[in-house]
């Protein structure tokens, strides 16, 4: 975070928003006065249902992991409001800071820096479906800035602030709509969208806080201010969390940008690294750079950014033993309400674990591949998939890797093993 | 539009009663949770059931100890996560 200062770009000129430096251009810990400054106040009106369409020429996806349009969801909890039979079903909207995933932060950065950005976001979403109740849902670290933010502003006293569970699941939409309901960050067996029946069987927004302040920024400068970076599959920006052999880092990046380009601009030496998880702990490790960073698009040229992580893994490190950290990790965050989650993840885990060290047994490579595919689908919330779709990945680019430590060597770490 | 038995594994606790009603869909995985025995690709969650099979189904439906299970007709899933 000590680049955000020396990228501040002129100050009260939005025309300063040009390039991938947007969401945190007030600065450092912008107060109310710096955001103003920055960005302009929020348009008083032109946010109503018509925003929707806006959404829809920008072009926004999700950025908390599943990329799903914004507008279709604000649509669709728009709709279910109109459609219910008894006044007063107002849409309840929620902004999701949970940041569950070990290798994010870049959601707790945004809080803690541009809190206005993201509550401008939430008030437009809620302005678009004439929303009643709203919530910013976020890890104890983010409270302060945010209450701090709630406090200098007039528009937003109908905002409650929830401190979101330390869980990795707590960020799942049903768990975040769990939690604030009954104070339980489990997800919930669902039959219905959110967007139909959530909170209190109201129709439900819940939005990554990355996405309602990008939201934010459509409202004041348009869609195709919006679209003049990233390209046509994958418009915008998006917010990166960089970790690995380098201290964490927050990058802003035009949508669709390629592996190489993300870790030339983090600083680091692209001949050190042997390979990259994007996504997070519930995402993919690629090896080949020049992949982009999209959503959509063919498996062999793109890889889905996920919840924005990308983890550098030097040639020196065994792909396969962090992999085995990772599963074994994922294995004590199961919610234990599903049984196929609850006893296979713990039973991938231990696979894993037996490949990563030492274990030369040749059927342990295909019992790793049949316990994925029996987990997968097989739950209430994709922890599961997720975890599955980890391995798969890891078993196809560190292929050599198991075979190597298979027959009792590893590649990276030479001489631990006999 | 095709029938389909959900399950709900957050009630689901492996008894293995539907298991039993519908041996030819529904086998038992390491644990006892039911598992699909349909081809690769479909929805392990929500069972496709032909004609022949939707008595059994719905008495699976009603003996099912825990309530996991739905018999639903095969619309477009909840496909919202974070």
């Amino acid at each position: 975070m000590t680049s955000l200062a020396a990228q501040m770009p002129g100050l009260g000129d939005h025309r300063g928003l040009r390039g991938t430096y947007r969401l945190f251009a007030a600065g450092n810990n912008a107060d109310i006065s710096a955001h103003v400054q920055a960005f302009g106040p929020l348009p008083a009106s032109g946010i109503e249902g018509d925003f929707i369409d806006v959404l829809e020429s920008a072009g926004l996806t999700g950025r908390g992991g599943a990329a799903f349009a914004s507008w279709r969801k604000i649509a669709a909890a728009g709709a279910a409001a109109r459609s219910r039979a008894i006044m007063a079903t107002k849409p309840v909207v929620i902004a999701n800071g949970a940041e569950g995933e070990p290798l994010s932060f870049k959601d707790k950065t945004l809080l803690a820096h541009a809190p206005h950005v993201v509550i401008d976001g939430l008030l437009c979403a809620a302005r678009a479906v004439a929303g009643g109740q709203m919530f910013m849902y976020v890890s104890a670290p983010s409270i302060p800035a945010v209450k701090r933010a709630l406090a200098e502003r007039t528009d937003a006293r109908n905002i409650k602030i929830v401190a979101a569970s330390e869980t990795f699941i707590s960020g799942e939409a049903s768990a975040v709509v769990n939690s604030i309901a009954n104070g339980k960050a489990l997800p919930l067996e669902r039959r219905r969208r959110l967007s139909d029946s959530g909170f209190k069987g109201r129709p439900t927004l819940v939005f990554n806080v990355e996405t309602l302040a990008h939201m934010a920024l459509i409202a004041r400068f348009g869609a195709a201010w919006f679209r003049c970076v990233g390209t046509e599959r994958d418009p915008g920006t998006r917010l990166l969390s960089i970790s690995g052999p380098i201290s964490g880092q927050i990058l802003e990046v035009a949508g669709d940008v390629s592996l190489e380009d993300v870790l030339t601009q983090s600083g680091i030496d692209v001949s050190t690294v042997g390979a990259l998880l994007v996504g997070g702990y519930h995402g993919r490790w690629v090896r080949r750079l020049d992949y982009r960073l999209a959503p959509t698009g063919t498996e062999s040229h793109t890889v889905r950014p996920g919840a924005g992580v990308v983890h550098v893994l030097l040639h020196s490190q065994c792909g396969l033993e962090a992999t085995a950290q990772i599963v074994s990790y994922l294995a004590t965050q199961s919610a234990k309400q599903c049984g196929p989650c609850m006893f296979g993840l713990p039973a991938m885990a231990r696979v894993m674990n037996a490949i990563a060290y030492g274990d030369r047994d040749p059927r342990l490579l295909l019992e790793l591949v049949r316990l994925s595919d029996v987990v997968t689908g097989r739950g209430a919330c994709h922890h599961p998939d997720g975890t599955a779709e980890l391995v798969r990945s890891a078993l196809d680019q560190f292929s050599e890797d198991v075979d190597a430590h298979l027959s009792g060597t590893c590649l990276k770490t030479k001489g631990r093993r006999s | 539009m095709r029938e389909v038995l959900h399950i709900d594994w957050t009630r689901c606790d492996g008894r293995g009663l539907c298991t039993e009603l519908l041996p030819t869909l529904l086998g038992r995985d390491d644990w006892g949770y039911p598992l699909a025995m349909q081809a690769a690709g479909g929805d392990p969650s929500n069972v496709v059931i032909d004609f022949q099979h939707s008595e059994a189904a719905a008495d699976a439906v009603k003996l099912c100890p825990k309530m996991a299970l739905a018999l639903a007709y095969e619309a477009d899933q909840a496909d919202e996560t974070w």
